[in-house]
């Protein structure tokens, strides 16, 4: 019996990780080969099947939801952690806001952001709609890691602010958010994924063109969004894989980063 | 030298929602002298100590009564300026607590909090607060060093340092050696031997013989009253208390 | 006096930032059942929820989305099946077989599993899955055991990482007791230490499901997404998520107030699910 549940267990993992190294080596072996240099001219043509613009409007949306969400994010972490008291009920129903919005699936989103910011809003399909759109999708994320980040800061470091006759705001933005720094940038980093990756949320906000945006108010495609609309019309197959190359290429970074600075993050609260 | 009363602790009670923690403590406290406050752990003395420079108000449901005047003037009246009394009552902290920084940046956070931006006098202050620290010919070498990468009796005196460079009239210190090892306890309590002369010093320690050594007023502390307070001398000879002196010759609880 | 005003504006602003996150959900919750609601009132609840045709382009229309609570049931049913015991055994082996060597290395890739974007596993499907379920099964490739599948594999990061932490949660105590009366390794693992942590791997089970639901871009490139009444395992079908998605780009007046009332569907189901959710995890920290 106890053989048994040990290479059960074992396969099971070797069926998880193999799994995990079988989707990134297919899409590799199959992408990379297809990273031609046209796929990175300027304009997107039926001929050319530009990834390009796909590839500018991801940073466009990445940049201009960080923009939006993180000092929101970051601001909700200060008030949960440095401001409310215990107990509070305010602050327990945002708790259950931000769990309940973390559950929401992306496609819940997308409508949401149809109905409200493309409709009602009068938005159109655009960049500005996509960008408000995922930027509550990633607030939960940023809200987590930062309170996560804020409570491991040791509150003798704020005391010792304190003492020295700095009020809460001085102290807040000089000692606690510089200690607080790399748990709440890991928690950004792992939201670029989130945006790098999302299609369902983005479908009827931002939109399918293919230029890049012009505007605030111009619709446009993510690298993601172009990967399915390829993948539906079942004719590029092969600039599919090369899209997914790419998707996989900022994932691979993304994480990375998080957990290098997850890492560091450990190291330095274990400085006594 | 005149003994002039710096601070005055006038029928104080303090609770922590329902529960007193303390009962009724008058006090004066002595410019330019060193208090030692003692007691058993839980007797009220490290919530004395930081009622003095108003730490206590960051705990919730706290409740003060009674007066506490510095220089003749109430911290606890409505429009006082706590972070004014808290750069003027300065406090060193049971465990030594750097910011994660340099140790030149640790002594500068508190004269920037206070509109300091001069580099030259900025570099002053640290050398001046270093050496009143008696720290400077150790780390003169490595301002720029992380202030966590040094040992926890230089963290400490960089701690001191810090709580210096803001120029304070009072230095609370909540039982600045228990953490530290008998050397680094040694140089420390030298440090605050020498601090006297320009500072008023008050003490929180659990440890009698350093109550001793160093002070020269002794107050008693148990279960939140204050049993007795005098010279350290007399405190430790002669106490005029039963339970003093059951505590100070061990034979308490 | 400025200072108290700028501390006091700060935290003003703080607490706006903080009611963000209320208002969003609020403002969801407007929209979709504002949206929806009024459409279902009209065509019956009934007829809504358990009719068995949807054909928005019929004369009259019907819009019966029993056959899409089906098939959302039936394929995330299937990645249960399929993912929870993989998943469970690889947090088991995660927390328990692994030495620290390998989990160092290991660790990251369940990170970086979860990181994958739903695209790229549903392209992978498309291109590996699809064509090996055809050749098995044949037909198209496209069905039931084929989203079942994706998600299956789309669920193990959620089960891996939440089950592994509550497996190590469990104080060590529990399992040295086990192992002093006699038990093996394996043994005190499974007898003992996986039970304590019965609720945080039904927490993530939960969370799995909640994914599987809303999952929906990949399903829909794999499932066939036929809107009938799911007729086998190898006959494709249609989830809620991607009846949205399908008809969403050119639905207009009932057909749209329709979707969008599918949405409010899954809304629901979601916002029951994050409720249990929230539930058990609350009754595991007590």
């Amino acid at each position: 019996m106890s053989k048994f549940l040990r290479y059960a267990v074992k396969f099971a993992a070797f069926i998880t990780f193999g799994m995990l190294f079988f989707i990134i080596a297919y899409i590799l072996v199959r992408g990379i080969p297809n990273l031609r240099p046209e796929l990175f001219q300027l304009e997107y043509t039926t001929e050319n099947v530009s990834l390009f613009p796909a590839m500018v409007t991801t940073l466009m949306l990445v940049f201009l939801t960080l923009l939006v969400a993180t000092p929101i994010g970051i601001f909700t972490g200060f008030y949960l952690v440095e401001y409310a008291k215990k107990g509070n009920r305010l602050v327990e129903v945002i708790r259950i806001a931000t769990e309940t919005l973390s559950g929401i699936p992306s496609i819940v989103y997308g409508l949401f952001g149809m109905l409200f910011f493309v409709i009602y809003l009068n938005f159109q399909y655009s960049l500005l709609a996509g960008t408000l759109t995922v930027g509550i999708m990633v607030l939960p994320l940023i809200i987590r890691a930062t309170e996560e980040a804020l409570l491991a800061v040791d509150n003798s470091l704020r005391e010792g602010s304190y003492a020295l006759g700095a009020g809460k705001l001085y102290t807040i933005f000089k000692i606690v958010l510089p200690a607080a720094m790399p748990g709440i940038l890991s928690g950004v980093i792992l939201s670029i994924g989130r945006i790098v990756g999302e299609t369902a949320a983005l479908m009827f906000t931002l939109g399918t063109a293919t230029k890049i945006p012009e505007g605030l108010f111009s619709s446009g495609r993510t690298l993601a969004l172009h990967m399915y609309v390829l993948s539906t019309e079942g004719m590029h197959v092969n600039e599919s894989y090369a899209t997914g190359v790419i998707l996989l290429a900022v994932v691979l970074i993304i994480n990375y980063i998080s957990t290098k600075l997850s890492n560091k993050l450990a190291k330095g609260n274990g400085n006594d | 030298m005149t003994n002039k009363d710096k601070i005055i602790i006038r029928n104080m009670n303090l609770y922590y929602g329902d529960f007193k923690a303390l009962n009724n403590i008058n006090m004066n406290i002595k410019e330019k002298k060193i208090t030692a406050i003692i007691g058993p752990s839980g007797c009220g003395k490290s919530t004395l100590l930081k009622s003095l420079n108003r730490m206590n108000d960051l705990i919730e449901g706290l409740k003060i009564e009674g007066e506490i005047l510095l220089d003749g003037e109430n911290i606890y009246k409505e429009d006082f300026d706590v972070n004014l009394l808290r750069k003027r009552v300065g406090m060193v902290f049971q465990r030594p607590n750097p910011f994660p920084m340099s140790i030149y940046d640790n002594i500068a956070y508190g004269p920037r909090l206070h509109g300091i931006r001069d580099k030259k006098k900025l570099d002053e202050i640290v050398e001046r607060s270093l050496r009143l620290a008696a720290i400077w010919d150790e780390v003169k070498d490595n301002l720029k060093k992380n202030a966590l990468r040094i040992s926890g009796g230089q963290q400490q005196r960089i701690c001191i340092a810090r709580a210096l460079a803001i120029e304070p009239e009072v230095l609370l210190m909540d039982e600045p050696t228990s953490a530290l090892d008998p050397i680094s306890t040694a140089k420390i309590e030298e440090l605050i031997q020498e601090l006297k002369k320009n500072y008023t010093i008050v003490i929180v320690t659990h440890n009698m013989q350093q109550a001793a050594r160093v002070s020269d007023y002794t107050a008693f502390m148990l279960r939140g009253e204050l049993v007795e307070y005098g010279e350290t001398e007399q405190i430790f000879s002669v106490p005029k208390d039963q339970r003093t002196e059951d505590y100070i010759t061990g034979r308490f609880g | 006096m400025k200072n108290k005003f700028i501390e006091n504006f700060a935290k003003g602003v703080f607490l706006t930032s903080a009611i963000m996150s209320i208002i969003a959900i609020l403002l969801m919750c407007v929209f979709i059942f504002a949206g929806g609601i009024p459409f279902i009132k009209e065509y019956g609840f009934k007829n809504f929820l358990l009719g068995t045709e949807w054909k928005p382009s019929d004369y009259p229309p019907s819009f019966g989305i029993l056959p899409m609570i089906l098939g959302s049931v039936y394929v995330t049913l299937g990645a249960i099946i399929i993912g929870v015991p993989i998943g469970l055994l690889t947090a088991i082996y995660l927390a328990k077989f692994s030495d620290k060597k390998i989990y160092r290395f290991l660790k990251p890739g369940i990170n970086l599993m979860a990181g994958i974007p739903s695209i790229v596993y549903g392209f992978f499907a498309l291109v590996v899955i699809v064509p090996f379920i055809r050749d098995m099964f044949g037909g198209t490739g496209m069905n039931i055991i084929t989203a079942s599948l994706l998600l299956g594999i789309m669920i193990l990061p959620t089960v891996i990482s939440m089950s592994e932490a509550a497996i190590r949660a469990v104080p060590n105590s529990y399992y040295e007791g086990s192992i002093a009366l006699g038990a093996t390794h394996e043994k005190a693992i499974f007898s003992v230490v996986v039970p304590a942590a019965k609720s945080g791997i039904i927490s993530s089970i939960i969370l799995a499901i909640g994914r599987a639901i809303g999952e929906t871009m990949a399903v829909i490139l794999v499932a066939g997404n036929q809107a009938r009444m799911p007729a086998g395992l190898t006959k494709g079908v249609r989830t809620l998520t991607t009846n949205i998605v399908i008809e969403m780009a050119y639905a207009a007046e009932q057909h749209r107030e329709a979707l969008i009332a599918t949405a409010a569907v899954l809304f629901i189901f979601i916002l029951i699910i994050n409720g249990v959710f929230l539930v058990v995890k609350r009754r595991a920290n007590n």
